[in-house]
């Protein structure tokens, strides 16, 4: 391998010339940079990792040919992982190095632009939640929701349990992000039954009791039911002493009940709805509450402030709450966030605009409206399984066994998720809708 | 090198807010969609056109340092150039898949993981990966949990964890948020760990001991077989901290030091951009005897092809899904493109560009040999204003007043992506600022965006969204 920089190896990203190497040697007064490893024999490695340095072109193509080999499907898949065309903006924008290749803002007077940038994002969800606080990132939408029964437990130091109720209709990965974090807590996690695919609010309202800390619920859920009762479920909550920590998504806000009219004074879920795209549940956490819970609250927070000059500039603050300053009485232990990925939700949400969001949303719901009723009319489906209003997804009923189905679909070049013997579930937005007509095709042949 | 950063201003504000370009507010009418009580009623947001959010943004960037721009040796931090090509290796949409699919039909992701994980695993020495971790703290986290699974599966109960008080922070929130009692180690006067002191810290209710090496003064642990040997004989484990790795790469793994559990920083050993705060990753690597527990699923290869399996006695999860996918794709790359040749080049750079750069400052470094990173001390000076007068001559500062046992201190990591010229004028802003007059470093800085920000007021007076500007001030 050429590195590129007139040597025959070693890292093409570390730039010395020779005549600079020797000149460095020297002023540090050591022969070689090998004796500057202060290493005890007995702990020295001195074998290979058998990698083979490869050129840039090749290794483009050889990682190509490896992601050749997943199969070309038409996704109709959600659960918590959801796509919407991504404007080439984002990745044009995003990808500038000036953002891309900065550091946490520790020097603000040198960053003020991704400060701002996300300034911008926190107010955005600000509006979406209704709620006077919103952190500039979590790691996904499970932390969020993990971070809040933390910060819920916080608030309630005195209380006779610590308990959090959730639905029994929870993405396999929040709860168990959910079992690891409270652990440590001593916390517990009950789940209340659903009733159609909504939560039953007279079972939630047997369990809630004052060893209750937070009730969670979702809108949409997992399931991509629009739960039609987040006020009774709120005073529940409140009724006991709990906090009610609302779960949702960027888009679904931008239609449902604004959430701080509901009741809620946690909102977590996810954002990277828009500006990410599908890329294997990386994520982008929503955290966003009352101004009451501010000095609780985990993770990075921008705020306004004033220059030497009087100008309004954009900082880091309150980072007393954080790890590098409080060590293990911090409220997380979160230091790298998200916020690459927060400038790009933000930049998306940007592009649409009030009118497209809600456009975008709304389109959420009729079309999945429609896909269900289309495949209701196929025999041996039932679709929604659940006679409720949905948000981009919903659950199908197969007659013939799920699993193998979902298999000829994939023969056929769709992805739809199993739930379980005779469950499938189909979610529909803006990158597969045209595909909708195919699809159905499809679970006519298979069906 | 003579610098000003873009200045974009009017009145008493620099760019001005989305907000405050264009405030939209749509009414919600779903009439025939959904009932009126389940919508909200209204939403105001910016609703610029595309060109102007291209203008918005652009000059955000040009407001924005980074390490395209220039040095940035923040010490602990690891900013090295991020290879262009990663981006696009990153954004083939072949590879944007859901994480939903079935094995079969993402044979080339369940690869990439597979083929990343065997890579982490021979370059730190371990046995089994997990790439679940989103970041450096939460491998922490993933790590810890490993730990007391552990002892638990062994009815061996233990509440402790011992730190050097010369940690990364995170490590302290880390063992707290796994529910640990931390005991905090002094570091004895060579800036080491106090072996006397760790000898009395030890107990049976030591479930680990979480180490950086070379710690955070740069400094190689010389003694860490007989703290690794000391840790399990009293049936401990030996957890390391992947912050400081780039010291390291080819010529000690933590695996061969004693190590049961490690965490990569990837977005620091391995390249992948910071941007601006995140997405990193921190992949856990274990021994043998641990991997039972790590984090569900993990990728092996099978006759048929690749799969996801559940590890027998598993912790579960500490991601909704798989992990920072984007940021393992370039990690990948980057390992692949270094090879060993490279990694280890990689190293003697970062090493040899530390010890240069402390060669040529006037600061005292107090504390050595060190490798990749050294702690300097301004003395007299305030290391904060010393940092805010470097920042006027186009590098970004080090860290600042850490770690603790250097006072005043200047973290300070160049990595190896800087040539001799960038580390002289590194040098030349350090030794310009440390001697500079004292009402210099307090105007300072004066060529940023923005002048020196008023950190009180920004805690006594939280404005964190467009909505609260305006109130009360």
């Amino acid at each position: 391998m050429t590195a590129g920089n007139g040597r025959r190896d070693g890292s093409p990203y570390a730039p010395h010339t020779d005549a600079d190497e020797a000149a460095m040697l020297d002023a540090v007064g050591v022969e070689s940079a090998e004796s500057l490893f202060d290493i005890p024999e007995d702990v020295r490695f001195d074998g290979e990792f058998g990698i083979d340095a490869t050129d840039e072109r090749d290794l483009r193509e050889s990682i190509a040919n490896l992601f050749a080999r997943n199969e070309e499907l038409t996704e109709f898949l959600g659960r918590g992982h959801h796509a919407h065309y991504v404007p080439a903006l984002v990745d044009d924008l995003s990808r500038r190095s000036e953002f891309l290749t900065s550091y946490t803002q520790y020097q603000p007077e040198i960053a003020q632009g991704f400060l701002q940038a996300l300034f911008e994002y926190q107010s955005m969800l600000v509006e979406l939640t209704g709620l006077p606080v919103a952190n500039c990132s979590m790691y996904d939408a499970a932390t969020a929701l993990a971070e809040a029964a933390l910060l819920a437990d916080r608030l309630r130091r005195g209380a006779s349990g610590h308990r959090v109720l959730v639905p029994e209709h929870l993405q396999e990965g929040r709860l168990g992000v959910l079992e690891n974090y409270l652990d440590g807590a001593d916390m517990e996690i009950g789940d209340y039954p659903m009733d159609d695919g909504a939560v039953d609010l007279d079972a939630l309202s047997d369990l809630v009791d004052d060893e209750t800390v937070m009730v969670y619920a979702e809108s949409p859920t997992v399931r991509g039911v629009i739960e039609e009762n987040l006020s009774e479920i709120g005073d529940l909550a409140h009724e006991n002493d709990a906090l009610f920590c609302l779960g949702s998504d960027v888009v679904a806000l931008a239609l449902l009940e604004e959430p701080a009219s509901v009741g809620a004074d946690v909102v977590v879920g996810e954002a990277d709805a828009l500006g990410l795209g599908t890329s294997y549940g990386m994520g982008l956490g929503i955290f966003a509450t009352r101004e009451k819970f501010l000095r609780q609250v985990p993770g990075r927070l921008v705020g306004a402030s004033e220059d030497a000059e009087d100008m309004r500039a954009f900082t880091l603050t309150l980072q007393t709450r954080e790890q590098h300053i409080r060590k293990e009485r911090a409220t997380s232990n979160i230091c790298t966030n998200q916020a690459w990925v927060a400038l790009r939700t933000a930049m998306h949400m940007a592009w649409l605009g009030p009118d497209r969001l809600v456009d975008l949303a709304t389109r959420a719901v009729t079309d999945a409206r429609d896909l269900a009723a289309r495949l209701d009319d196929i025999s041996g489906l039932r679709a929604p399984v659940y006679d409720r209003h949905h948000f981009r997804e919903f659950v199908v009923h197969t007659d013939q066994p799920a699993p193998a189905i979902a298999n000829d679909l994939a023969g056929r070049g769709f992805a739809v998720h199993t739930l379980d013997d005779h469950h499938l579930q189909v979610c529909i937005t803006d990158v597969n809708a045209d595909a909708a007509d195919r699809l159905v095709a499809a679970f006519e042949e298979v069906a | 090198m003579n610098f000003d950063q873009a200045r974009f201003s009017r009145d008493d504000h620099y760019e001005p807010l989305l907000s405050e370009k264009d405030s939209t507010t749509v009414e919600v009418d779903a009439d025939g969609v959904l009932p009126d009580d389940l919508t909200r009623d209204e939403l105001t947001l910016p609703g610029l056109s595309e060109p102007q959010l291209a203008r918005h943004y652009t000059r955000l960037s040009q407001m924005n340092y980074s390490v395209e721009l220039g040095p940035y040796p923040l010490g602990s931090c690891t900013m090295k150039y991020n290879p262009s090509f990663t981006e696009d290796v990153a954004a083939d949409p072949n590879a944007a898949v859901h994480p939903d699919r079935s094995d079969r039909t993402i044979q080339g992701t369940l690869g990439l993981l597979h083929g990343l994980q065997e890579q982490l695993a021979e370059i730190g020495g371990m046995d089994a990966v997990t790439l679940q971790p989103p970041a450096g703290a939460a491998g922490e986290f993933t790590g810890i949990l490993i730990a007391k699974a552990y002892h638990e599966a062994r009815g061996d109960d233990r509440s402790e964890i011992i730190i050097p008080a010369s940690a990364h922070g995170t490590n302290f929130a880390s063992a707290a948020l796994a529910g640990y009692d931390v005991v905090e180690l002094p570091s004895d006067e060579d800036g080491r760990v106090d072996i006397e002191a760790l000898d009395a810290a030890i107990s049976e209710e030591t479930a680990a001991l979480m180490l950086t090496n070379p710690n955070t003064l740069g400094l190689f642990e010389r003694d860490i077989l007989e703290i690794s040997e000391m840790v399990h004989d009293a049936g401990g484990l030996l957890y390391y901290d992947g912050a400081n790795f780039n010291a390291l790469l080819g010529r000690a793994r933590p695996g061969d030091m004693g190590f049961d559990i490690m965490h990569y920083n990837v977005h620091k050993t391995f390249a992948t951009p910071h941007g601006g705060g995140g997405p990193g990753a921190g992949p856990v690597g274990v021994v043998d005897e641990l991997a039972d527990y790590l984090p569900s699923p993990m990728v092996r290869e099978t006759a048929a092809g690749y799969e996801l399996f559940e590890p027998e006695s598993s912790i579960g999860k500490v991601h909704g899904f798989g992990g920072n996918w984007l940021v393992l794709v370039k990690a990948y790359a980057y390992i692949a493109r270094l090879g060993d040749s490279g990694l280890s080049d990689a190293s003697a750079k970062a090493v040899l560009n530390a010890n240069y750069l402390a060669s040529q400052l006037d600061l005292e470094v107090p504390y050595g040999p060190f490798h990749h990173e050294f702690a300097a001390t301004s003395g007299d000076r305030d290391a904060a204003d010393v940092a805010k007068r470097m920042l006027d001559y186009g590098v970004h500062p080090p860290t600042t007043k850490w770690p603790e046992l250097v006072s005043q201190a200047m973290l300070t990591e160049p990595t190896e992506v800087e040539d001799k010229a960038s580390l002289d004028d590194l040098a030349h802003a350090f030794n310009a600022a440390y001697a500079d007059s004292d009402e210099a470093l307090e105007t300072a800085p004066t060529k940023t965006s923005a002048r020196r920000i008023d950190q009180v007021s920004a805690a006594r007076n939280p404005r964190l969204s467009w909505q609260a500007l305006g109130d009360d001030e």
